[in-house]
Formats: structure tokens, C-alpha cells, sequence
């Protein structure tokens, strides 16, 4: 743990401090980022937009990302004091999304330099947003039976296909996405291109899912244009691309484990207020107990699990390969989590809307809904499985799953 | 696997190699076959005293190398990899705990040295039923003079001395009791792992009270359950790797049978739980090495979370072997009994669901 002390560090500390002091505005202490919000009908207000361009021209929202390409250049250590610093003044974190947590990773590893010219420095300074064109309609578990096609037409690809669960694709600027450059081979005949999303041959329609509005869209692609430039990694090269891109997704989706999504009670104590006690001090219905316990436990060794991976990442030579398991470890205890929130709340469990169900309530019940999806996106649970069978336990893979 | 200090390291691989060349299953089959009466190869105790083990949290004053439980752990680990039976949780984790926990000067001095060296064995005795009850204890102490009954004692036949809970004015305490005293009087119990385990009758025999009441037990508990997880860790390991060559080997319909999805995703259940269990159990003995206050939640989780996963490695190890894991002659049914036992030593996954909830407030 060497490079948690230091006076050099020391000295940083106090530089990011007095920086975040001197450039955040007070009227957004405390206040939720507007990143994280689903619907982004309103305008960022002048503060907001201000302290984004504070943070994107510093590079500290992608603190350990190259100085050349606007990222902030810091080491590791150095980032968690970013971090920290921000969180300790009540402020948040501006530059985010998918151009962050999965594009800009793998384009910094793949990319040209005149790629990540291009793309890199306007995600630090969160101008541009991100979609990930990946899933089809026949293409979901099974990836690479991808079918949307590019053709080659001397200075350009054209574009015609559809995509499906496209995140974020109505507010998107860039979509980085998969196609297919060559039907007579399947993993071999894909590639990875980038191209604009405000474009005549693009059309996005969002999805309203069980749990009401998504932020999922299909997309439709006609004719649509990708500049030569804008293929990533070599023609028919994709996959492997892909597959990095899939890791840095699947470890933000992890991280996600942790809360429930229902209005921010623990499920303990949702427990103890529509269930009760019994003389003894237990919770009334036994059965329950049993359940909620196990699962309790089950999320503390999850969390135990998640500490211990980030500490062998660090101080062992190999990664952890705890790793693979947090996906579905993880996915699943939130989900079980969700049922029981509904189960506690009995009847009030059960309301879609109105004044006859709060708004712990409520949103249990579209939390429980849209938390189905966690098992699927991302990989789901069964391909997931797959993964550690042929990669971490070396059975014989016989479904190409990557 | 936790990130070790260098001297870590080495006892680690020390173990693993010891327990390689010296400790296969083999031996512990060997051991079963010949009857032996202690439930251990005395030998082979001694060559893992003479290697320290038996000291590795006892305090240097005392003989020891004071090197903590986490470390202890590593040799456990090992150890349960290959069954290997010994008294090196009674005595050198549980007895240790009790006289380091609640000993005075002239009893660690009078104990702390033999256990260390291996010369003598320390068992721990609280169980009076069926089921890990610690807090019900009809045993009593009146005048210096303890009597009672315990049950499944592990190491019972091999001790040379026991600590003992009783009450004494309705108040529970440790009393250490020398198993030579013409007051004891010990049956040995034939398990169906094959360890050693007694029931002993305590008939106004001579105890000396050790000093922290109800607490002290507790402690002491938590160390042996800690411990005793992480045996389970190397056990429930083992079982599954052996259980995942036989996926890789086994040859059914023309494949290897691993080929097959559904015995793929109960592959990848079993390592996922084994992943949670081994944070679960460094966790509780770094929580033990660093006196956290959240100690017993914690060592409660290990003891249920490793529980719940060596049974269902134990139970998947002889299912996915099929008829071969039915015989006596495959290691499988080895590992099957030992998950039972050491599930129901010092509480069961029941026992810690109910204790960790009873910590949270409901």
C-alpha cells in the first residue's frame, strides 16, 4: 500500500482540494449528477454545464486516461484522491457514460493515434455521447451471428441493418458499433466502425419495457454512411475488439450490485416495518428470515469478494480470477433482493401508480421489473456461465461463446 | 487467494508441499483402514509440530512464532486439501486461543510451551447435545470440582487436558481440566469421518478457571469456527478440482462428459460459490488477526457460507462421478462425510444464519 502516503501525494491532496473548492458551484452541493438521470428533456442548467467544462478541461473525469488525448495523466493513487476529493465536497463526477466506462478504453488500446485524436479528448470533456450497436434481433446471446452489413463503397462503408437494446441511442451523438464485412465467415467477417448518429440514414425508436419507459431503443440503419477513417482495428478484425469492449462493460455492469433501486431502504429494515418482530427479537414470518439472511450474507461475501479482486489486482502479478464470477454473483442477489422488497410490502408491494402507494412502494415494484434485466444484458447469466466453464475451468467450449 | 507477506508464502508452500509427499489422501485412508485409535497418525503430527505449526499463533515468549490466524489458516487449507487429520484445530487454533484469550501467566506457561512444541494436546469441550447449543450449559463447578457431561469433543482421546465451560453461580466460564484426573472418563466415538471425537464424564474433577466468563467463549468459539472454515476451503477445493478432472476425463456418448451444459453451469456454480467462500473466510480471520469489532458477524458468515458450499461440492463431487463415487474405494465418499462433520462442529449453517441475523437486529 505504498502509494497511499507520501508527501507528494500529500501535496496534491491539498492542490485538487482547493481547485474542487475554487471551481464548484455551490448551487450543486449535494445534488444528484445529471448524468445519471434517464430522461434528459431539460437543458443542463449554466452551473452544471460550467463544472463540466471545469472537470473537462483539468482531464480529472478520466483521471488516469494519457494527458495527450485530455485525459488527466494521474497515476492510480492520484485518481482515488480525484475521487475522493470530489465526493468530500458533495460535488459529482460530469464526464461519464458509454463513451467512458467501455469506448474509450478499448479505442485508447486499438485505436490510431489519429483515432483517438479524434474521438478521445471530446469524451474527457463530455461533449459527445456514446451508443453501443451491438445486440440484433437475432443476435443477442449469440453475438457474432450478427448481421447488420457494411459495404464497402471506395471512401465509405454503407450501412443497412438494425439494431436492438441500444442504450441511450436517443440522446447519442456517435454510435460505436458491429458489422459485418464478411458473410462467409462468422467471428472473421466482423468488423468495428464508428459513425454519427445525426445522419438521414439513422432512425432510433425507443422500447418501453415491462417496467414502463427504458432508455432502450432499436435503431434502424439505411443506407447509413461510416467514413473509411472510422473502422477500428483492421476489416473483418472486430471480434476481438468487441470482446475487450464486453470486459469493460461487464465490469461497470458488476458494480451495480450493490444497491437495490427501490427508493434506498435496505430491504432489512423494509422488513422490520411491514413484517415486524416477534418477542424474541426476530422478524415474524420465519420464512422469510431464513431468505433474507442468506441473501444478506450472500451480498456481504459478494462485497467481500469485489474487495478482495481490486486488492489481488494490485498486489498479486495475475488478475483475480474472482472476476469472472461477479456478473452473475452479483446480478442474482440483487434480483432475489427485489422479489423480497416485493414480498415484505405484501399488497402495497403491487401499485403501478397514485397516491395510495408511496414512493418506496412504487418504485419496488418497477425496480423488481426492470431488475430482470440484469441477468440478461451485458452477456446473460447462461452465456456468462459458459465464459468460466471454457475460460476459467477450461471444460470444452461448444457454443463459440466469447 | 489473499495477497501474503513473504513469510506467508513460505509456511504456505511449506504445507503444500509437506502435505504432497507426506499427507495424500492415501494416508488418511490408511489411517482409517488401520483403526488408529487417536483419529490421527501420531507421526505425522509430530513432523508437523517440529515445523512449527502447532505455535503459529501461540506468542514467542511462550515457544510460538506468533505469526497470527490468517496464517494458521494457509496451513488449515492445505491441510483440508488432502483430509489430513490432526489436532492442529483442537489444540493449536481452539486450545491455544483459549489459554492466549484467557489464561494466566502460570497457565501459559504451563501450556502454552507443550502445545506449541506439539507435546501436549488441548481440547475443547462445550457441546452437551445433539446440536452446537454453547450458551446451554449444565455443567457445573462448585468448590473446584467440575462435573458434567460433553459431547463430541474433537480430539477427545488425544488430550491431555481439556477447557471446559461450566457454570459456576449461574455464570459460564472456561475451566481447564487435566484428562488424567480420576474425575474424567472418556468414550471414544466412532464418526463416520473417521476423526477423533469422545464423549467425556466429568465427575468432581479438579478444574482451574481460566479469566473472561461467556465472552472468553465466544472467542474461543470464533476462532475454531474461523479456523475450521478454512480447512473446509482446502477440503471443499480439493473435491472440486477432482471432480473437474473427471468432467475433463470421463468419456460418455463418444465426449467427455464436461462437454455437457448442464454439468458445464453446476461447474461454474461450484466455483462461483468457492470464489464467495474464500473471501468469506480470509475475511473472517484477518477480522480475527485485527480484533475487528464486527469479528463474530463475520466469522459467522465464513462458517455458514463455506457450510452451504462444501455441502453442495460434496454432494456434486459423487453425483457428477456417478457409480464410481458411490465406492468405498474413490476418495469421493472421503470428502462427502467430512463435509458433514465439520458442517455441524461448532454450529451449523442454521446455527450462523440465526447468529448473523440476531447481530443485525432482526
Amino acid at each position: 500500500m505504498a502509494d497511499f502516503g507520501g508527501t507528494d501525494l500529500d501535496t496534491f491532496r491539498k492542490e485538487v482540494r482547493e481547485w474542487v473548492e475554487a471551481n464548484f458551484p455551490a448551487s450543486l452541493k449535494g445534488k444528484p449528477n445529471p448524468m445519471a438521470r434517464e430522461e434528459r428533456g431539460s437543458e443542463p442548467s449554466a452551473d452544471q454545464e460550467a463544472w463540466r467544462k471545469a472537470v473537462g478541461a483539468k482531464g480529472w473525469g478520466t483521471p488516469t486516461w494519457p494527458k495527450e488525448y485530455g485525459g488527466g495523466g494521474l497515476s492510480g493513487a492520484e485518481a482515488r484522491i480525484v475521487q475522493g476529493e470530489i465526493a468530500r465536497a458533495g460535488a459529482y463526477n460530469p464526464i461519464g457514460g458509454m463513451g467512458v466506462m467501455m469506448f474509450g478504453p478499448t479505442l485508447l488500446e486499438y485505436g490510431t493515434d489519429a483515432q483517438k485524436q479524434e474521438h478521445i479528448p471530446p469524451i474527457c470533456r463530455g461533449e459527445i455521447a456514446w451508443c453501443q450497436g451491438f445486440s440484433e434481433p437475432g443476435a443477442g446471446s449469440d453475438l457474432a451471428a450478427l448481421s447488420t452489413k457494411a459495404e464497402d463503397k471506395g471512401d465509405h462503408f454503407e450501412i443497412n441493418g438494425s439494431k436492438i437494446w441500444t442504450s441511450g441511442a436517443q440522446w447519442a451523438d456517435w454510435c460505436f458499433c458491429l458489422v459485418r464485412t464478411d458473410t462467409s465467415k462468422k467471428h472473421e467477417g466482423i468488423s468495428f466502425v464508428l459513425f454519427t448518429m445525426h445522419q438521414p440514414g439513422v432512425e432510433v425508436r425507443p422500447i418501453p419495457l415491462i417496467a414502463g419507459s427504458s432508455p432502450f431503443c432499436e435503431t434502424f440503419f439505411t443506407n447509413a454512411r461510416a467514413e473509411k477513417k472510422d473502422l477500428v482495428g483492421p476489416l473483418n478484425g472486430g471480434w476481438t475488439i468487441a470482446k475487450r469492449l464486453l470486459q469493460h462493460e461487464r465490469s461497470g455492469l458488476t458494480g451495480a450490485g450493490g444497491g437495490l433501486g427501490s427508493g434506498g431502504k435496505p430491504i432489512e429494515v423494509l422488513a422490520k416495518e411491514y413484517v415486524g418482530l416477534d418477542d424474541a427479537g426476530r422478524l415474524a414470518d420465519s420464512d422469510l428470515r431464513t431468505r433474507l439472511v442468506t441473501n444478506a450474507m450472500n451480498m456481504r461475501a459478494f462485497q467481500q469478494t469485489a474487495v478482495r479482486a481490486m486488492v489481488e489486482a494490485k498486489g498479486n502479478a495475475s488478475p483475480s480470477s474472482a472476476t469472472s464470477i461477479m456478473k452473475n454473483a452479483g446480478t442474482q442477489l440483487i434480483q432475489e433482493r427485489h422479489e423480497m422488497a416485493l414480498e415484505i410490502m405484501g399488497h402495497q408491494g403491487l401499485g403501478w401508480d397514485g397516491d395510495d402507494f408511496s414512493a418506496d412502494e412504487l418504485a419496488a415494484v418497477r425496480g423488481w421489473l426492470f431488475g430482470k434485466a440484469f441477468t440478461i444484458f451485458g452477456g446473460s447469466q447462461e452465456v456468462q456461465s459458459n465464459i468460466v466453464s471454457k475460460r476459467i475451468l477450461g471444460l470444452p467450449d461448444l457454443t463459440q461463446a466469447k | 487467494m489473499a495477497v501474503l507477506t513473504e513469510e506467508q508464502s513460505m509456511l504456505r508452500d511449506a504445507a503444500k508441499s509437506w502435505v504432497q509427499e507426506k499427507s495424500p489422501v492415501t494416508a488418511f485412508r490408511k489411517m482409517r483402514d488401520s483403526g488408529a485409535e487417536l483419529g490421527y497418525d501420531v507421526a505425522a503430527w509430530n513432523e508437523m509440530a517440529e515445523m512449527g505449526w502447532a505455535g503459529v499463533i501461540v506468542p514467542e515468549e511462550y515457544g510460538g512464532s506468533d505469526f497470527g490466524y490468517l496464517s494458521l489458516g494457509l496451513v488449515l487449507e492445505e491441510l483440508g486439501r488432502t483430509l489430513t487429520a490432526s489436532p492442529l484445530l483442537a489444540s493449536g487454533l481452539a486450545g491455544a486461543s483459549a489459554l492466549i484469550l484467557g489464561g494466566s501467566d502460570e497457565q501459559k506457561q504451563a501450556w502454552l510451551p507443550k502445545i506449541a512444541d506439539g507435546s501436549a494436546v488441548v481440547a475443547l469441550a462445550v457441546d452437551e447435545g445433539p446440536h452446537h447449543r454453547p450458551e446451554k450449559v449444565e455443567a457445573t463447578v462448585s468448590g473446584g470440582k467440575l462435573s458434567g457431561k460433553k459431547v463430541f469433543v474433537l480430539e477427545g482421546m488425544a488430550a491431555d487436558v481439556f477447557v471446559v465451560s461450566a457454570t459456576e453461580g449461574g455464570k459460564v466460564e472456561l475451566y481447564l481440566v487435566k484428562a488424567d484426573d480420576a474425575g474424567v472418563t472418556r468414550t471414544k466415538l466412532s464418526l463416520a469421518d473417521s476423526r477423533g471425537a469422545a464423549n467425556v464424564v466429568f465427575n468432581g474433577a479438579a478444574a482451574e478457571k481460566l479469566t473472561g466468563g461467556a465472552a472468553l467463549l465466544d472467542k474461543v468459539l470464533d476462532r475454531a469456527r474461523a479456523g475450521l472454515s478454512a480447512e473446509m476451503l482446502g477440503a471443499a477445493l480439493q473435491a472440486f478440482e477432482i471432480t473437474l478432472d473427471y468432467l475433463k476425463t470421463r468419456v460418455q456418448f463418444g465426449q467427455v462428459i464436461g462437454s455437457f451444459q448442464a454439468l458445464q453451469h453446476r461447474a461454474a456454480k461450484m466455483f462461483t460459490e468457492l470464489e464467495l467462500s474464500r473471501s468469506a473466510v480470509e475475511a473472517a480471520l484477518s477480522a480475527i488477526d485485527n480484533d475487528a469489532p464486527d469479528t463474530a458477524e463475520l466469522v459467522s458468515l465464513a462458517k455458514a457460507k463455506m457450510g452451504d458450499t462444501f455441502h453442495l461440492v460434496s454432494n456434486e463431487m459423487v453425483q457428477m462421478h456417478g457409480g464410481i463415487g458411490m465406492t468405498d474405494a474413490h476418495d469421493a465418499g472421503f470428502y462427502l462425510k467430512r463435509a458433514r462433520a465439520a458442517e455441524a462442529a461448532f454450529g451449523n449453517q442454521a446455527f450462523h444464519r440465526d447468529r448473523y441475523a440476531k447481530i443485525q437486529g432482526y
